[in-house]
């Protein structure tokens, strides 16, 4: 065998394709007979819908079916996460519905759709379909929407209320702040970001009358769950009479996790032509509309400590906008993935946190990467420098002083991951936080930051630097803990592999797991290839169509490296057991005695007795020879359901320039030093951890979606939502520290979301540092030049 | 009314008649299958649809079919010479330029554009050659460092630098 594949940044297999033009990605796909799918979309915030007339769209050319919400036999979309809690909890549920019927609740809800031989037939006749709304008053702020007088969007959910939770000790963290020497209050607001892979959504649906078989192409992160969702859940069609399949995905970063209405729309429509695939493709308009939007928090924190820098409480408020309606999982995101994990990597005694779910006239809010943490990040790394400022303390230091030390773990957070009602655990089980707090110093030259201040200031620049020392949960699992009732979703979090060795020695690896450009064809194939002995190039990776893969639960939450590689691991060890077994036979000796290195199993002592794994393949394929019990081929499946999450941390420094005439910020070095454990290809990490940067980067200092009092999205489209682009960004210096996660054999705890989770807080902290000497403490984001202008202005005095 | 339109595309002359609102991307997409050619969005923004015509990167979401009349289009498919990789395509390959796959060909082609104007750009005239070019997973890093990259080999010759046709 050749070098070791595990760990090695090899180039990645996908990649050919991808250059040359050749993916496959949902609209690169053409069927025999297939048509065309739009949707009509609400131009209201809230109205109610007194009639949709089709008449005239039905008599356009090429026209061949119009749905409305009358049509739908079940209109309402699961939502399978309710806010929990060990003790119940109401939640107020408004489900997406496929197509609305009496009223719309934001811009952009689907209330028809065309299906045509052409897209631009499909097009043109929405503007044929007459719809009289009767327009309401909208909200769109969560604070305005449970506040008296708001405009009420739900029956079932007075002031707008979805749900009311809290977690941790609110008596002991009123008497912590009652006894403390020193509180920091302050309001903070996490903005709505929109969340734009470049592949917007799309999908197509085909009915096969014959067989009464449905099959769903889809840009998804989830094919097997989405099998259950838009099946049997929503449409009534039985698991085993629907096919989902996920092509090519070209990006998602959580989006394309979801139950979405098309999904059923273009199923129900090819069942209603008669069996012709119906395509729909997701204009970039229409996704800013109609896909999941991403944060919109309101946060009111308190901190408390003593003067010498020790942390005792933190208490939160945060009024979480879920949007209209809700989706697939967005309660879940703003309480268990969010206010559980509200200390960081910070010993502080007592923390409590109320959150509220809120409705408002906006597209609904979901996981977008990072998924409640980045927003816990925020608050906690804003919150250290809040509190550092106060009382006169270095930013590095009282981190350091705060920091769980090395030997606490296990810890158990006093927000609560801790024990569900089942009794599943989950802590903390591993860190060491100030190595890569030193490392980033060394990197940045951190003891000379006051000359570079004073340095800048000549050149009429702010200098600033901002620190963010996170802590992720990821790996979701275990089952136990996530689906307890009240807890999770309700839902396992295991993940399955099975793995056959063919007659030639060719290896089939096939996962539940399905990827959107991370690389999991190149990953997966390191892996089997370092647990079988055999090329890289001899294993190939087949996921994300549920004909063919075991259930997987799907790619999210960076659980895939953790938890799909475990399964994989465990199949690779059944298969070697297995291959023992027939090289004794082929041997003539005891299953014991056989030695495995790499791809040779020889007998013990005598090295010149030795079959390959590819002969043993061969011979028990063929199995002209194998012995009686023994059955034949090498094919073999796992599940793998997780112990405890994985716990990446690490430290994230910014540094920017601000302009003191303009506004206009500028990073100009970005540095971060991550522990994600061991690595299967570096590579991979390493870009992993680019692109969650540069999209943290980009809610700090650019991003924000903005709707007016009526509930039009102002930032609607790529011309008014500020995505990074090249000549923004500076290149990133990566660094690492290595603490293999103790939960899964190779050590890896996942890294998708690290990037985006830290660097938010990293160059919000850096701007506010830079406008200090000012006396600004807190500015919320995005730091566009208009609003640092202000800044700037207003604690000069001036007028802004 | 459908316009009869003749152009060369990938070294091959194509003709077709076309609606005249359809775009050159929806031509070289649906008619042509050449479905390299991305769409990500719909504001000229994103840079997914670029394409070479008469020699200069466009977005082909911006030109009309029937502008493209006569022209002399190359489209990721036709950058790749006698099957041997474009420099730049084995350099993203070669310093993971691309995640998700779906901004890389337009990318790649607006760097072909860059290099066969600029052969030795600095990084900061590299991020500007591609800042009509959205991409939502590298977060550049390694897009620069594999133009970088390409740069380099196509100076040094090491590999065909004749695969920018037209």
């Amino acid at each position: 065998m050749a070098i070791d594949a595990l760990g090695a940044s090899i180039k990645r297999r996908e990649d050919p394709r991808f250059i040359t033009g050749a993916g496959n990605y949902i609209d690169d796909i053409k069927l025999p007979s297939m048509v065309h799918m739009a949707i009509l979309r609400s131009p209201y915030a809230h109205a109610n819908i007194r009639s949709v007339d089709v008449t005239a769209a039905r008599a356009m050319p090429g026209v061949i079916d119009v749905i409305v919400g009358a049509d739908v036999p079940y209109n309402p979309l699961p939502m399978v996460w309710p806010a929990g809690g060990s003790a119940g909890l109401r939640n107020n549920v408004n489900s997406p519905r496929i197509l609305a019927t009496d009223s719309v609740k934001w811009t952009g809800e689907g209330v028809a759709a065309v299906v045509a031989e052409t897209p631009a037939q499909a097009f043109d006749a929405l503007a044929a379909i007459v719809v009289d709304y009767e327009p309401l008053p909208a909200v769109v702020d969560a604070e305005k929407a449970v506040a008296p007088g708001a405009p009420q969007l739900h029956e079932n959910a007075p002031n707008n209320v979805v749900f009311e939770w809290s977690v941790g000790d609110s008596a002991g963290t009123e008497a912590a702040i009652e006894a403390a020497e020193v509180v920091v209050r302050q309001r903070l607001v996490n903005q709505r970001l929109i969340p734009n892979p470049m592949e917007t959504r799309g999908d197509i649906g085909w009915y096969n009358p014959g067989t009464e078989e449905y099959t769903l192409w889809m840009s998804s992160q989830t094919p097997h769950i989405q099998r259950l969702l838009v099946g049997i859940f929503t449409m009534g069609i039985p698991e085993h009479k629907l096919r989902c399949i996920a092509p090519d995905v070209g990006g998602a970063f959580g989006t394309k996790i979801f139950c979405y209405a098309d999904y059923a729309l273009v199923l129900l429509a090819s069942k209603r032509i008669g069996g012709r695939p119906v395509k729909w493709i997701e204009g970039r308009r229409e996704n800013y509309q109609s896909t999941i939007h991403g944060r919109d928090h309101i946060t009111y924190l308190e901190i408390a400590g003593k003067r010498d820098g020790e942390i005792t409480g933190l208490r939160v408020k945060t009024l979480a906008n879920l949007g209209g309606r809700l989706s697939t999982i967005g309660p879940g995101i703003p309480t268990t993935l969010y206010a559980r994990v509200l200390s960081g990597c910070y010993k502080i005694p007592n923390v409590y946190a109320e959150v509220t779910g809120v409705y408002t006239n906006t597209t609904f809010v979901d996981a977008y990467r990072g998924a409640g943490r980045p927003e816990a990040t925020y608050v906690i790394e804003r919150a250290m420098d809040l509190f550092a400022r106060e009382i006169g303390m270095d930013r590095a230091e009282i981190r350091r002083r705060n920091f769980i030390a090395p030997d606490a773990f296990p810890y158990d957070n006093p927000s609560g991951l801790g024990t569900a009602s089942g009794g599943a655990k989950i802590y903390i089980d591993s860190g060491n936080y100030e190595p890569a707090l030193d490392k980033a110093l060394a990197m940045v030259g951190y003891d000379d930051l006051d000359a570079r201040k004073v340095e800048a200031r000549l050149r009429g620049k702010y200098l600033g630097l901002g620190l963010s020392t996170y802590l992720e949960v990821c790996g979701v699992a275990p089952s136990k803990w996530i689906g307890a009732v009240g807890e999770g979703w309700g839902a396992a979090m295991w993940e399955s592999s099975n793995i056959r060795v063919h007659l030639t020695g060719k290896v089939v690896l096939t996962m539940g797991t399905s990827p959107q450009g991370q690389g999991h064809e190149t990953t997966y194939s390191q892996v089997i290839s370092h647990e079988l002995g055999v090329p890289v190039d001899d294993v190939i990776v087949q996921h994300s169509d549920t004909q063919g893969t075991p259930f997987g639960y799907g790619s999210y939450g960076s659980r895939t490296s953790s938890v799909g590689s475990t399964a994989a691991i465990k199949a690779a060890g059944k298969i070697r057991e297995k291959a023992r077994r027939y090289a004794a036979h082929m041997l003539e000796a005891a299953p014991e005695d056989i030695e495995i290195d790499g791809a040779n199993y020889s007998v013990r002592g005598s090295p010149d007795k030795v079959k390959t794994l590819q002969e043993i393949a061969f011979a028990l394929d063929l199995a002209f020879d194998a012995p009686v019990g023994m059955e034949p081929y090498l094919d073999e499946t796992a599940y793998y359901d997780p112990t405890n999450c994985t716990w990446p941390f690490g430290t994230h420094i910014a540094i920017v320039e601000i302009d003191e005439e303009t506004g206009h910020v500028d990073l100009v070095r970005y540095v971060a030093v991550d522990d994600v454990g061991n690595k299967i290809n570096p590579m991979i990490v390493d870009g992993q951890l680019h692109g969650g940067i540069a999209q943290g980067v980009g809610q700090a200092l650019w991003e924000g979606a903005v709707y007016d009092d009526q509930g039009q999205l102002l930032s609607g489209s790529l011309l008014d939502y500020a995505l990074p682009r090249a000549a923004w960004l500076p290149s990133f210096e990566l660094d690492e520290t290595v603490t293999p996660s103790p939960v899964n054999p190779i050590g890896v705890k996942g890294v998708g979301e690290a990037g985006a989770i830290a660097s938010t807080a990293a160059v919000s902290n850096a701007v506010v540092d830079a406008l200090g000497p000012l006396g600004v403490r807190h500015l919320d984001m995005p730091y566009t030049p208009q609003t640092v202008w202000r800044a700037i202005q207003t604690a000069k005095g001036g007028q802004a | 009314m459908a316009e009869h339109v003749t152009l060369v595309v990938n070294g091959q002359r194509r003709e077709v008649d076309v609606e005249p609102r359809r775009l050159l991307v929806e031509v070289l997409r649906e008619d042509f299958d050449l479905t390299g050619t991305h769409v990500a969005c719909d504001t000229s923004q994103c840079g997914a649809c670029t394409v070479h015509m008469d020699g200069q990167s466009v977005k082909s979401c911006t030109v009309l079919a029937v502008q493209a009349d006569g022209a002399t289009v190359t489209t990721i498919e036709g950058l790749a010479a006698g099957g041997e990789l474009h420099p730049i395509q084995a350099a993203f390959w070669e310093k993971h330029g691309l995640q998700c796959g779906f901004c890389t060909p337009g990318m790649i082609m607006s760097a072909a554009d860059l290099l066969a104007r600029v052969p030795d750009p600095s990084d900061q005239q590299i991020r500007h050659a591609i800042h009509g070019n959205l991409c939502r997973c590298t977060g550049y890093h390694n897009i620069v460092a594999a133009i970088r990259e390409a740069a380099v080999t196509m100076h040094t010759g090491s590999a065909s630098d004749s695969g920018i046709v037209g």
